[in-house]
């Protein structure tokens, strides 16, 4: 009647490796549900007790982070399961392509920019939403926003399909105007860094930044700052 | 080609000579230093490690001359330490430099101090390419190079590693001879608890004020023992070591953190590690560990390059001298901030 047979777990498959963490696609409890895992292994450079502390406290921070974001609505991974001893998130797989590989393709045509400008719209509405809740990404770039891969038969233009917010790895709740305005900056150089005609683009990006955010006039103010002094410090000593 | 390098922008006092043959190595002539040790407690005041640098200069100067045999008319130029470091020093040694370069009727080649470690430990290493940290009492920071300047990608938000370390030396009333740092080391390899101490890193920054404040707090309560004697959390007393221990192990943590996010950024695979806490072997070891799992190596010098020295402003200044830069005696000045990216590196590829 019931089957006792187990399916053999899916073999996991390093898709990165970054400075702190492993990324892999596997599947979550069916083999058919395909799943995103963050590892993070540890370190043999650090002391065992501040490496275990720092993996546990990173790991639920991150999560954290993911499902408050969920919570409120703004496309992020959802969370499946973490183990923060073991250092370990299971969250969604998105299946898609990251901005940053959307404009290259796009902006090398003629007229391309049309072609995304709706999916720029997307990109400011979810930053502005991002902020609203006081999250700050640390880490705002191109390659960290994924445009999800189109769904059912027929193939939708960029400006039909979600924006997702990916790698919360440096986030952190903040209300404060200067790490919301860094985190603008941060998207601003991806942008331009990308292609000359992107740096056009990110004023659209703030414009419904601007609409999907109240507290977006003090940090686009505070940006203004930001851009001046760049992350540059003065240097003493 | 030779070139006489004075520095002086902390409290050392630095001679070197260096002679540049094409290719070949660069040969080390001579490198001699001279360090102001402030006593126990206290750090080195501007003012007199000014005083220091003035009244030793021509001693080291003649004595440099003396021990490697080179003849004055053999110099080609003259490299002094235009900044970053602290004003007093800094004038007494440009001062130093313009007097020689008037006397001997030789060209003045400003160096920044920052570019001097790097291509110091670059030359001696042999390290081609490498991400590098630079570590010392008045400056952190993960630098990498890319199209004629050292590009700064990391660095410490408030005090410098060195300085924290060092400050920490005087709350425990540790030596300064012949390094507060130096010390703390050794009394780090004693400690064995690990107490626990904020981590600051963001991206690839870091921060160091708020770790300093809390050791101290805890060092406080460790002499007074009040309000309660410090303990871990097993009960047992923590010590002096512990803290230097912790302190070290901490810090150096972040430190090798935010070298390896460099590295995965840039694509290294090479670290290099410059400046005074360059010496400390623990980090040494750390950096190792952490370079060795990412399939690199880390590259380091001893005490004689990495602590401040005559020779790396000899070196830096020597190689800005041979791509036609030369410093006007009008504009020898000297400065406390100077970016290690403000300078066009000419020399490389």
């Amino acid at each position: 009647m019931s089957s006792t047979e187990i399916d053999p777990p899916t073999p996991k498959l390093l898709i990165k490796q970054g400075a702190e963490a492993l990324v892999y696609s596997t599947t979550y409890l069916l083999p058919h549900i395909p799943a995103l895992l963050k590892h993070r292994p540890s370190k043999r450079y650090r002391h065992p007790t501040l490496d275990a502390r720092l993996t546990k406290h990173r790991c639920l921070s991150e999560s954290r982070l993911l499902i408050r974001a969920r919570s409120l609505g703004i496309p992020v991974p959802a969370v499946y399961f973490v183990d923060e001893s073991r250092g370990e998130i299971f969250m969604e797989w998105i299946s898609g392509s990251s901005v940053r590989e959307v404009l290259d393709e796009t902006l090398a045509r003629e007229g391309g920019e049309a072609v995304v400008d709706r999916m720029i719209v997307k990109v400011g509405t979810a930053v502005g939403a991002l902020h609203a809740a006081d999250i700050v990404h640390g880490d705002l770039t191109t390659s960290n926003i994924m445009v999800r891969d189109s769904e059912g038969e027929e193939a939708v233009g960029f400006g039909e399909r979600e924006v997702v917010l990916i790698d919360f790895g440096l986030g952190a709740v903040s209300t404060q105007d200067e790490d919301k305005a860094v985190d603008l900056y941060v998207l601003e150089r991806a942008f331009t860094s990308t292609h000359p005609k992107a740096g056009k683009l990110f004023q659209d990006v703030l414009k419904s930044y601007e609409r999907s955010y109240k507290g977006a006039k003090v940090v686009l103010r505070r940006l203004q700052d930001v851009r001046m002094r760049g992350r540059k410090r003065s240097m003493i000593g | 080609m030779i070139a006489l390098g004075l520095e002086g922008s902390a409290n050392k006092l630095g001679v070197g000579l260096i002679r540049h043959t094409p290719g070949k190595p660069a040969e080390i002539l001579s490198n001699i230093r001279h360090t102001f040790v402030s006593p126990p407690g206290e750090g080195f005041l501007p003012k007199d490690t000014a005083k220091h640098h003035r009244s030793w200069v021509v001693t080291l100067v003649k004595r440099s001359l003396k021990e490697s045999a080179v003849k004055v008319k053999d110099i080609d130029c003259i490299c002094y330490t235009k900044g970053p470091g602290m004003g007093a020093p800094l004038q007494s040694v440009a001062i130093a430099a313009r007097t020689l370069g008037l006397l001997w009727g030789k060209p003045l080649v400003g160096v920044n101090h920052c570019v001097g470690h790097i291509e110091m430990g670059r030359e001696i290493t042999g390290a081609n390419n490498p991400v590098v940290l630079y570590v010392s009492g008045g400056n952190t920071q993960v630098i990498a190079y890319a199209e004629q300047r050292y590009r700064i990608f990391g660095e410490a938000l408030d005090i410098a590693v060195g300085n924290c370390l060092d400050r920490f030396a005087r709350t425990l009333n540790i030596s300064n001879d012949p390094a507060p740092g130096y010390n703390i080391e050794q009394m780090a390899k004693k400690g064995k608890n690990l107490v626990e101490l904020p981590y600051a890193v963001k991206g690839m920054d870091c921060s160091f004020s708020g770790i300093l404040a809390v050791v101290d707090m805890m060092a406080a309560q460790l002499l007074s023992g009040k309000p309660k004697p410090l303990l871990t959390p097993e009960g047992e007393p923590v010590t002096r070591e512990d803290l230097c221990f912790s302190l070290q192990e901490t810090v150096f943590a972040m430190l090798v953190e935010i070298t390896e996010r460099a590295m995965a950024h840039v694509g290294s695979e090479q670290v290099l590690i410059v400046g005074g806490v360059g010496c400390n072997e623990r980090l040494q070891e750390m950096m190792g560990l952490m370079a060795r799992d990412r399939g690199g190596s880390v590259y380091a010098t001893d005490e004689r390059f990495c602590i401040d020295n005559g020779i790396m402003i000899a070196h830096a200044g020597l190689l800005a001298y041979k791509t036609g830069f030369v410093t006007p005696l009008e504009e020898s000045t000297c400065t406390q901030r100077f970016r290690t990216d403000e300078v066009l590196v000419k020399w490389r590829d």
